[in-house]
């Protein structure tokens, strides 16, 4: 059943790119794309931390942009380029952002990481070269309930410099 | 320690343990790949739970009829709390309470988010479906929201049987405080609430639970995280012994801080709900419930005095402690008032010590285990007298805590109430701290900012931080004489079992399950240093499976414990190993075991270039039995079991030694708080500690910085709130208010070390230090620059402004009875009116207005509206209120009926999701025009979910409701839908209302 057509308790098929793969699966209307991601797609990277769109922990790249997927329906999904934290590096390495967190601790229980680290893909590739406080309104969209947020800041930070140095 | 024959490595010759390790957690996190207790499906056939839980503080059950939800497709099970306690019994306590705790309500509710009935379906989203479909009758009674309501004398009672919702009432004596306080030249005094607030851990609670018969066997996977001692609790409530109980801890854990020690009570419920239902069944906590109705630090009232001479030396503390336990005694409290209990001198030499300690039961979530445990509230407590008594006696706060605390020299230190404190350098630590801080800098800003007018106050707060609990300071609770009847307890076992395959690779196998803390990198750094290799090749196992884990009463992650205790069992074990692996190597090296060396890789005889790589030698073991020296045993598993011999039952006196490993925080906070807005800046906050040895700096420091944060969270903005009802108030993360990026100031953090005696690399454990002290810092520091001492927490925006301005705060202190009232402020109360003009002549509205068929069209989310007599109306509406959304059976009654000119409309609406009444008076009036002018006036009350998350956004909802009524009704009434103008300026008036 096509998506437009889909009525509640009825479920369509959602075609998308998922980290780069052709990926689809059935959804009823009013699933929420991040139990759709986690459940139906086994991206088990995105996290649910409150499901009301305050906590940040399922934040995901939807054509690029960072997007709460606890906020959106699987069925907006439907078509659209999707990239979880499994996505941002090639399986078996970490990207300069993911070296840069595990440099600094700047991840405990690693339960907000995967949200935290979409956001910040988004915000670096709009803001290259960003102030602390730049970083810190970016971040102010996740809770972080282990790290105090120092230790994150200052990785973000310090990937900032790596992509800009080229490295 | 002394160590066995073969000489371990040692301290110099460390080469991991001290070092800032990347951890091993990191990548599998990083990427996505760690799995975490939501991502697991263990077994085929799962089947997914929705609780639905009780939207009153207090009221019985009249009756609960599940037939709609048992008829919803798609639905394999209800169970309701009657039917759980068929096949389970209560969950045991440690105190004796009149009362039984069971995981669910059997047929009285006591706070709301009581677990009523549980559902289970083919997903979670038809489990929360039927849910709304269960019809709990509900017969409401008075409630006690807070601790003063609740001691008061003729207070509604939680429990039958009982005389009081004070269930406990204890007294202890050290040394002799009477006449310390009769000779003292000063008693300084502090009376407090403390408030109710909890860690709220990025993961919320997971159960998997899987019942099997023949013989009758219960599975569970959780993210419990111990104290382990809960395991033969939960297995007697589930009647099966103990091995028939199986916990299975995932290998990812999204922090917990305590908190997830109350997993216990779900782990019993949908254990319950499995056998009932014969299948396996997945149960995830959602946000709202996790804030409502899993566990909190315990909320307290309380008061302190301390007896001081002149010249500043402490001679006596007195405390009251009255500690807010919920509205049941759920394991392991009422550890939380017990916990700090033998270290009730702080860090001071004070030997004369009076406490008095009261357990009370409110219409309240339960308490538990939370980051700090008990030692937030009793350092506000005492730090905050200590700095009054500093004001007081005019001596520099920092100098008054110096020429208190206990000397350098003193260590290991008996406490009066019998803790045994390791080691220390409270002084030193001090030095630091004002070094750090430039303590004579932020004193010099703050007479110039006193000159200026400004306000600007500097706060200290020291204190010990006890880590690896005894199991057995709990038992406090109980007199000696009540505590001699039973079975003694002691100590803190810690276990870990190492082994080197065949292929000479290397696992441990410790039980501590971590959330977040990085035990794997460490343990693996002190197998590394023993073994010489490198901690990359060490893999570390740390979740728990019941059935094959070395584990014992106190595994799990709690009280620091890890540093503290579980270390000491890592490196025994790594001896046994090296040790082993020396003689194997001495054999066939031609040497004696002490001259082999490990490092690198291999086993070295020293001063020559004979060598074997390890895992050759260890491979040999499995492969080559026959060739081992005499009396070796074939294989390579290590396993140490400790428990700290320090660690005894309580005497007599009431005195234990409560912890291992005591470290010391010593903290500066400085404000300015601008008057006329009420913004508190942190101008400064510093931090020393002692945690003995840092075994890894890195997560040393990021437990500094997460503890700070959560003191932070607890000092400015969280508060899980109730309203005088009993209504929760604080239901999603816009109501409870953690700290983010924005709010976290800069923290300097300083370290001095003293060894600990306590285990064998000489750490202490840590991670709780700033959660407990950072709180009182800074009350102190608010205080000082406000020059009051009525400093109450969270410090929030408008309580600052209404400090610094001299107003009262106007949220409801607590102590004020129980009084139904109508603002906005409590709760769920609500009011307002507004008017609008509609198209039709007055008989048209009058009509339209009471007739049942169009007001089932024009009733927002109405399914069913039928008329009852002549002034009655029963209809079942489906409203959502900030994502909320619930069916609700509505009532309405229509009194004081003057014909098509006035009407009042008294309802009552019911649902899963919550309740409420209301009333409104709608008069109409002609217009020139021939058109009507309606005005409405109205007031309600809700309760229940709907209280609990839409605080900011009931008004909101409730004139948006009001808007798409008339937009209906104007719509009925020209047969089309007006235009999109018309609407907006219908909103706009609405809006005004
Ligand atoms: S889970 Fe989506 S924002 Fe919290
Ligand atoms: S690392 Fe645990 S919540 Fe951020």
């Amino acid at each position: 059943m096509s998506v437009q057509t889909c009525l509640a308790g009825q479920k369509a098929t959602i075609e998308l790119t998922l980290n780069g793969q052709r990926r689809s699966g059935k959804a009823e209307p009013r699933l929420l794309l991040c139990d759709f991601l986690r459940h139906e797609l086994q991206a088990f990277g995105v996290h649910v931390g409150c499901e009301h769109g305050i906590c940040g922990a399922c934040t995901v790249l939807v054509d690029g942009r960072a997007v709460r997927s606890c906020t959106q329906y699987a069925v907006q999904a439907d078509g659209r380029d999707i990239v979880t934290v499994e996505g941002l590096a090639e399986a078996g390495t970490m990207n300069a952002l993911q070296r840069a967190f595990a440099k600094h601790h700047a991840l405990q229980c690693g339960y907000c990481t995967p949200g935290i680290l979409c956001s910040a893909t988004h915000f670096l590739r709009e803001t290259p070269a960003p102030t602390e406080r730049e970083v810190r309104d970016m971040l102010s969209g996740h809770i972080c309930r282990c790290t105090g947020y120092a230790s994150i800041v200052a990785a973000i930070l310090e990937a900032a410099d790596a992509v800009s140095r080229g490295a | 320690m002394k160590s066995a024959s073969v000489v371990s490595a040692p301290a110099a010759s460390r080469r991991w343990v001290g070092a800032a390790v990347p951890r091993k957690e990191d990548e599998a996190l990083l990427t996505g790949r760690a799995r975490f207790i939501d991502d697991l499906a263990p077994l085929p056939g799962l089947t997914f739970a929705a609780i639905l839980r009780s939207p009153h503080a207090h009221a019985r059950i009249l009756g609960i009829d599940v037939r709609r939800a048992l008829a919803l497709p798609g639905v394999r099970g209800v169970v309701t709390g009657r039917e759980i306690a068929e096949v389970i019994g209560p969950i045991a306590s440690v105190v004796r309470a009149p009362f039984a705790y069971y995981p669910i309500a059997l047929d009285r509710v006591r706070y709301v988010g009581e677990p009523v009935a549980v559902v289970v379906a083919d997903s979670r989203y038809i489990a929360e479906d039927a849910c709304e479909l269960i019809d709990v009758g509900y017969e409401p009674l008075p409630a006690v929201a807070d601790l003063a309501s609740a001691r008061a004398p003729g207070a509604p009672l939680l429990h039958d049987n009982t005389t009081s919702n004070v269930i406990s009432r204890r007294t202890f004596r050290y040394g002799d405080p009477e006449s310390a306080f009769a000779a003292a030249d000063r008693i300084f005094e502090f009376s407090y609430s403390y408030p109710r607030y909890a860690s709220t851990p990025m993961e919320t609670f997971g159960v998997i639970a899987h019942f099997e018969r023949a013989p009758d066997r219960y599975t569970v996977w959780s993210n419990f995280q111990g104290p382990f001692v809960i395991q033969p609790l939960m297995a007697g409530a589930l009647r099966v012994p103990g091995h028939r109980l199986r916990l299975i801890t995932p290998p990812a854990s999204g922090g917990s801080f305590g908190i997830k020690q109350a997993v216990l009570s779900y782990i019993v419920l949908l254990a319950a709900v499995s056998r009932k239902v014969g299948l396996p069944v997945k149960w995830i906590e959602d946000r709202a419930e996790h804030l409502s109705a899993a566990s909190a630090a315990s909320d307290r009232l309380g008061s302190v005095a301390a007896a001081f001479r002149n010249d500043g030396k402490l001679l006596a503390l007195k405390f009251h402690n009255v500690a807010n336990m919920g509205a049941y005694i759920r394991p392991p409290e009422p550890a939380s008032l017990y916990r700090m209990h033998a270290a009730s001198n702080g860090s001071y030499a004070v030997e004369n010590i009076a406490v008095e300690n009261e357990l009370v039961v409110t219409n309240t979530t339960p308490v538990g285990l939370n980051r700090g445990y008990g030692g937030p509230q009793f350092y506000f407590a005492l730090e905050r007298v200590m700095e009054i008594a500093a004001r007081g006696l005019g001596i520099d706060p920092a100098e008054l805590r110096r020429r208190n605390f206990i000397p350098a020299d003193r260590f290991p230190y008996r406490a009066p109430a019998g803790a045994v404190f390791d080691s220390g350098d409270y002084p030193r630590a001090l030095d630091e701290l004002l070094r750090i801080a430039d303590y004579e800098g932020l004193q010099r800003r703050r007479e110039q900012a006193r000159r200026d007018g400004r306000l600007f106050g500097i706060g200290f707060a020291a204190g010990v931080e006890p880590s690896g609990s005894n199991m057995a300071y709990v038992s406090l609770a109980q007199t000696a004489e009540e505590r001699s009847r039973g079975e003694r307890k002691s100590g803190a076992n810690a276990s870990a079992v190492l082994q080197v395959d065949p292929s000479g690779q290397v696992t441990l196998r410790i039980c501590s399950t971590p959330n977040g803390q990085g035990h794997a990198t460490v343990a693996a750094q002190i197998v590394a240093d023993a073994l010489g290799l490198d901690p990359a090749d060490i893999d570390v196992v740390t979740d728990i499976d019941t059935l094959t884990s070395a584990w014992s009463i106190a595994s799990g992650n709690y009280s620091n414990r890890f540093a503290a205790i579980v270390v000491d069992a890592v490196a025994k074990s790594a001896r046994q190993v090296a040790d082993k692996i020396r003689l194997m190597a001495a054999e066939a090296l031609d040497a004696t075991p002490e001259e082999i060396d490990l490092s690198d890789g291999y086993a070295r005889v020293r001063g020559s270039n004979r060598a074997l790589p390890f895992r050759k030698v260890a491979a040999r073991a499995h492969w080559d039995p026959a060739g081992l020296p005499p009396g070796t045993a074939p294989g390579i598993v290590e396993t140490a079991v400790v428990s700290p011999p320090l660690l005894g039952s309580p005497d007599v006196k009431d005195r234990v030694a409560s912890a291992t490993t005591f470290g010391f925080v010593v903290d500066l906070a400085a404000v300015e708080i601008d008057r006329a807005t009420g913004i508190l800046h942190i101008e400064k906050y510093a931090s020393v500690h002692d945690v003995g040895t840092q075994l890894n700096p890195k997560i040393v420091e990021g437990q500094v910085h997460g503890g700070f944060a959560h003191g932070l969270g607890a000092a400015l903005f969280e508060e899980l709130a109730y309203d005088e009802q009993g209504n929760f108030l604080s239901g999603t993360f816009a109501d409870y208010l953690c700290p983010t990026a924005m709010e976290v100031p800069p923290l300097d953090v300083g370290h001095i070390e003293t060894v600990s005696p306590a285990n064998a690399l000489g750490a202490k454990g840590m991670g709780d230090g700033s959660s407990m002290l950072t709180p009182a810092a800074i009350a102190n520091a608010v205080a000082d620059a406000l020059g009051r001492d009525d400093v109450t927490l969270p410090l929030t925006l408008q309580r600052v402004w209404a400090l610094a301005n001299g107003r009262e705060y106007e949220r409801a202190a607590p102590g004020r009875r129980a009084t139904p009232r109508r603002t906005r402020v409590s709760g769920g109360a609500l009011n307002g009116g507004g008017e609008i003009v509609l198209s039709a002549p007055i008989a048209e509205v009058w009509r339209r207005l009471l007739d049942p068929n169009e007001l089932s069209a024009i009733v927002p989310g109405c399914r069913t509206l039928r008329q009852e007599g002549n002034d009655r109306y029963v209809a079942e509406v489906t409203i959502g209120v900030a994502g909320i959304r619930g069916t609700y059976g509505v009532t309405i009654d229509l009194r004081d009926r003057r014909e098509g000119q006035s009407v009042r409309f008294v309802g009552k609406a019911t649902g899963a999701l919550g309740f409420g009444t209301g009333s409104g008076l709608v008069t109409l009036q002609a217009e020139p025009d021939g058109r009507t002018r309606l005005h409405y006036e109205y007031e309600a009350e809700v309760g229940g979910k709907v209280a609990a998350v839409g605080q900011r956004m009931l008004g909101s909802v409730v004139r948006f409701l009001l808007a798409q009524f008339f937009d209906a009704l104007e719509h009925r009434i020209h047969g089309r839908r007006r235009a999109w103008w018309h609407s907006l300026r219908a909103w706009r008036t609405l809006l005004r209302g």
